[in-house]
């Protein structure tokens, strides 16, 4: 590529940003972002469900333990944030489908549906609290 | 047509298409599982007796295949973005794709042990 000349002296005088606090990604971009860190987080939170899953049914005494285990605070609250993990990809999958249909493109609908989003998950995270607690 | 030999349903619009699919199917089994924890008094008899259940077990082996399809595409669709060197992501792709397996394998298994 040719880069003297006129193409240079372009590229300099490109506006520079790096004052983060001035950049303010639109609520949509937030949405996507958070619903795929959500599916990732998923992914993994699915190994200590399973863990879960497979002491509770394993005996009594595994049951138990399992009920036992979950009284530790900081057990409850990994818990917790996966199934907030979960509900916040679920709750953006179910927009991700409704969008898919052709519902809610437009940039004033998209933004309003991933606000829409974001209240069902924190009632959602709500409700799982309650189950956790 | 794109076809790319990297993608589980061989094109994107499968792929687009079966993570929709088992969308939906995990989304319903979420709901069944959080639903009777919710609404039920949670005690080793009433939780065997859910997961010994037929249509439970029979749902939980439809969602665990939906999740090895799912996250064997959803994986790779983050994989393909931020992972560039291409033996690296690879590499990630086949140890997360085990994982997804043992996910299924280890679900079976502990449903049918019961
Ligand atoms: C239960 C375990 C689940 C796991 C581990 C999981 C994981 C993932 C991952 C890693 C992705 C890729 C994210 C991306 O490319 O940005 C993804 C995409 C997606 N997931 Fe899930 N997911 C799960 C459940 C669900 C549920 C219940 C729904 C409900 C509707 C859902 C809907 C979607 C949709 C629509 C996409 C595609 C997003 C796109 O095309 O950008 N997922 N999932």
């Amino acid at each position: 590529m040719d880069t003297s000349g006129p193409r240079t002296v372009k590229k300099q005088q490109r506006p520079v940003n790096l004052d983060l606090q001035t950049i303010s990604f639109p609520i949509t971009a937030i949405a996507s972002i958070l619903h795929r860190v959500s599916g990732v987080i998923t992914f993994f939170a699915i190994a200590i469900l399973l863990a879960l899953l497979s002491q509770s049914l394993d005996s009594e005494q595994g049951f138990n333990n399992v009920m036992e285990t979950l009284d530790h605070f900081l057990i409850k609250f990994v818990i917790w944030a996966s199934l907030v993990a979960l509900m916040y990809h679920l709750v953006g999958g179910v927009r991700h489908l409704i969008m898919d249909l052709g519902y809610w493109e437009e940039l004033d609908t998209s933004a309003q549906s991933a606000k829409v989003s974001f209240i069902i998950t924190g009632a959602l995270a709500l409700i799982m609290g309650v189950i956790v607690w | 047509m794109v076809n790319n030999v990297s993608t589980f349903g061989r094109s994107g619009v499968h792929d687009y298409l079966l993570v929709r699919a088992s969308a939906i199917i995990l989304a319903l089994y979420t709901f069944y599982v959080l639903g009777f924890i919710a609404f039920n008094e949670i005690t080793y008899l009433s939780w065997s007796g859910f997961y010994s259940y037929l249509p439970t077990q029979i749902f939980s082996l439809l969602a665990l295949l939906a999740l090895l399809v799912h996250a064997w595409i959803g994986l790779w669709q983050v994989l393909t973005d931020y992972v560039k060197p291409t033996g690296l992501r690879l590499g990630l792709q086949y140890l997360l794709n085990i994982v997804a397996f043992v996910y299924v394998a280890a679900g079976i298994l502990i449903i049918w042990g019961l």
